[in-house]
């Protein structure tokens, strides 16, 4: 004889997703601080099928010139996929996505740091999605952050990031794969946890302004959640 | 530092004119190993190595395309290297520099003349489709001696290696992936590298060593000692002893590094 | 009010304490809220809290002293790499009763020497200097890096940490601030020197870390 509880049966219920998933819960997650010896600061991620390695360089001298500023350091961020990380074989090398991925990056990571004290300097992020499965520049974000943590660099706060979406008709979080190719829209947001400043937004399909409110809240939510593991895999590498 | 300290020479120098290494190891001695397969499930094969602190990951793509004009009969494999910018403060991101050229094509070939894949097993339709394996060597963190290592994460990558078996019905290709077969591996090599270091050949040079080596010799060997892939590098040269100390060393060690193939990934035949 | 334990490891943004107490180092206050901006140690003292980085960079001060490598040579200075993001320049004026007759005579590229921070800049442009005691040119040796964060805790109150390493394995040893240490002696005793070194290096923020750098020390101590 088979008996369910009332929870699980309202999770049974609730669980409209491919996966089993309930609409507000993520994939598993899993993070580790400083797996790197080269690097001064590193980071390994998995989410899902999703595998991230994250690194970080700098403060560094900055080699070209023109890319120095006197008063500050100068972030630059690389985010690329491995040619074996996606069904089809990549080419090896930047394309058009990775490239706006890399900016994006950058700019969602550079209101944590505190760059003023680090002049003429340039602090390199670089992102290697080893395996995709739906959602890496927001992985790529969350494991960005916490390389830099590992590196020492002074940073405000951790930057977090989360996609939520709609897919058959209902907001959902940490949109698969499968939910990013069929869903209806998929929103990527990335915040600094403490003040819930948002440093990372975009927006693909179609939401109506309650579905987005709705699903940056969400997002919002499930940052929150990822921000908790991102300390833990911090204070595990340094602990005792 | 680019340039290595004057001291820090000095004391390997002098170390080795002792026959001991600033870690401790033996003049012939490799670091320690950890192999690992499987490790992207999107990849049809693939293998994560360490040899000391140098490590990466190996991915093995199939895809279905034309053999070349001059062998119609025969898969095709395609070996490509990125010297992730994270591993080394030396390396750039952009296309591949002649490092990572020169890395990607000794595998190549030590992979390609140890017979280890025969080719024409990876034909399905001649002359008009055959399998093309793409081997992508991703390099991750870089502690010195990248052949030995690529070569080891290759053959482990390939033994990982599972095909769609590939029928064909009424000229069509059908492809069931339900049932995926282990690639036809043969024999196999693999390669040690020497960094010629004062008057003495040291095996597995560690990043301080290769970079004040005058010269640097990999051999390719299969088991039975033949030898299938040899390159010199560095900027100084090697007598006709150091190349024979160092194929003799070779012979010694191949069974060390199947060794610890083998304990993770046996070969199935 | 207090978030958080002296020694604790937090990372940054993690808020430490609220209202009465004062940010030092490794901290910065928002609103009314004292929050970390490393990964480190909580340091509580009275009523200022800081945090001590498990992980820095080197970046110059006047006064410190540093170990550089020359890695470039120009025409009245040479370029020092001083494990920084700011690399350091040697005036040749700087080179103790020297006519200037061609540098590299003097010193060459791959030479390592102890100098110290004369000024660095607002764009943290730094000048290095060679007149003072022990000051020059290290011949032989080995070389060791660690943690620039942690050269206070090799060095140790008042020097006993790092007099105790020198006594026990009769080696020349010299700190640099920079997180560059030499060592000279028998080449055994350089080994045992530069593993208790590391040690250091490896568990700074632990407790008992002098207990067991002592154990180490006479356990391996061999009669010389």
């Amino acid at each position: 004889m088979i008996i369910i509880t009332p929870d699980e049966f309202k999770r049974v219920s609730q669980a409209t997703r491919e996966d089993g998933r309930a609409p507000d819960e993520i994939r598993p997650l899993k993070i580790e601080a400083g797996i790197l010896e080269r690097a001064d600061g590193s980071s390994y991620l998995e989410l899902g099928d999703n595998k991230i390695l994250a690194a970080v360089y700098g403060p560094r001298e900055a080699q070209i010139k023109r890319l120095q500023r006197p008063d500050r350091a100068v972030i630059r961020c690389r985010y690329n996929m491995a040619p074996f990380s996606v069904k089809e074989r990549k080419r090896p090398g930047p394309d058009r996505r990775s490239v706006e991925i890399s900016k994006i990056t950058a700019e969602a990571l550079r209101p944590a740091l505190i760059l003023e004290r680090f002049p003429r300097s340039v602090i390199d992020v670089f992102i290697e999605v080893l395996e995709a499965e739906g959602g890496t520049r927001c992985a790529g974000i969350t494991a960005a952050s916490v390389a830099l943590a590992d590196a020492g660099m002074p940073m405000k706060d951790m930057v977090v990031a989360c996609a939520a979406g709609k897919v058959n008709g209902r907001i959902v979080l940490d949109l698969s794969e499968e939910e990013d190719k069929r869903g209806e829209a998929d929103m990527p947001v990335a915040i600094l946890p403490r003040k819930k400043e948002i440093t990372l937004l975009q927006s693909d399909g179609n939401l109506t302004q309650e579905e987005f409110k709705e699903a940056l809240d969400l997002a919002i939510k499930g940052c929150l959640k990822i921000n908790k593991i991102q300390k833990e895999a911090l204070k595990k590498k340094y602990g005792e | 530092m680019d340039i290595v300290p004057e001291i820090i020479r000095e004391n390997i120098i002098n170390l080795i004119n002792k026959k001991e290494r600033a870690d401790g190891r033996a003049l012939y001695e490799f670091r320690k190993m950890f192999i690992e397969t499987g490790v992207i499930t999107k990849a049809e094969g693939s293998a994560r190595v360490k040899l000391g602190n140098t490590q990466l990951l190996v991915g093995i793509k199939p895809q279905i395309g034309e053999p070349f004009p001059d062998t119609p009969n025969m898969g095709i494999i395609i070996t490509n290297s990125e010297l992730l910018p994270m591993a080394s403060p030396t390396f750039e991101p952009g296309p591949p520099d002649e490092r990572s050229i020169e890395l990607s094509r000794v595998v190549d070939r030590c992979i390609r003349e140890s017979n280890m894949l025969n080719l024409e097993k990876l034909c399905i339709v001649e002359s008009s489709s055959v399998w093309l394996l793409f081997i992508d060597l991703h390099i991750i963190d870089y502690d010195g001696n990248l052949f030995d290592a690529a070569v080891l994460a290759t053959v482990a990558a390939l033994r990982d290696t599972k095909l769609p078996t590939a029928k064909i019905e009424e000229d069509e290709i059908i492809l069931d992936y339900e049932n995926p077969q282990p690639l036809p591996l043969e024999d196999m090599a693999l390669m040690c590298t020497f960094a010629k270091i004062g008057d003495q050949m040291i095996l597995d040079p560690s990043l301080d060593e290769e970079e004040i080596l005058t010269a640097r010799l990999s051999i390719g060997m299969r088991p039975d000692g033949t030898i299938c892939a040899m390159q010199k590098g560095g900027e100084g040269s090697l007598t006709k002893d150091d190349i024979l100390k160092a194929i003799d060393i070779t012979k010694r060690r191949i069974p060390q590094l199947m060794e610890e193939l083998d304990k993770t990934i046996p070969q199935t035949r | 009010m207090i978030l958080v334990k002296d020694k604790d490891i937090v990372v940054p943004g993690e808020v430490l304490a609220k209202n009465d107490y004062y940010p030092g180092r490794g901290t910065f206050k928002e609103d009314n809220k004292i929050c970390s901006s490393h990964i480190g140690l909580v340091s509580i003292r009275n009523k200022q809290i800081s945090v001590i980085p498990l992980v820095s960079k080197y970046i110059p001060k006047r006064g410190d002293v540093v170990i550089g490598e020359i890695t470039d040579i120009r025409f009245s200075m040479w370029g020092l790499d001083i494990n920084s993001p700011y690399s350091g320049f040697l005036p040749a004026s700087e080179v103790f009763g020297k006519e200037k007759r061609g540098l590299e005579n003097i010193f060459n590229i791959g030479d390592v020497l102890f100098l110290k921070v004369v000024d660095v800049n607002e764009v943290k442009k730094v000048k290095l200097g060679l007149k003072g005691r022990g000051l020059g040119k290290f011949k032989g040796g080995v070389l060791v890096y660690i943690t620039p964060s942690k050269v206070p805790r090799l060095i140790g109150k008042r020097g006993s940490m790092i007099n105790m390493i020198k006594e026990k394995t009769r080696c020349n040893i010299v700190v640099g601030q920079n997180g560059v240490v030499w060592v000279k002696g028998d080449p055994e005793m350089e080994k045992v020197a530069r593993e208790v070194i590391l040690m250091i290096d490896r568990e700074a923020h632990t407790s008992g870390l002098t207990n067991r750098v002592r154990y180490t020390l006479t356990g391996t101590y061999k009669e010389g």
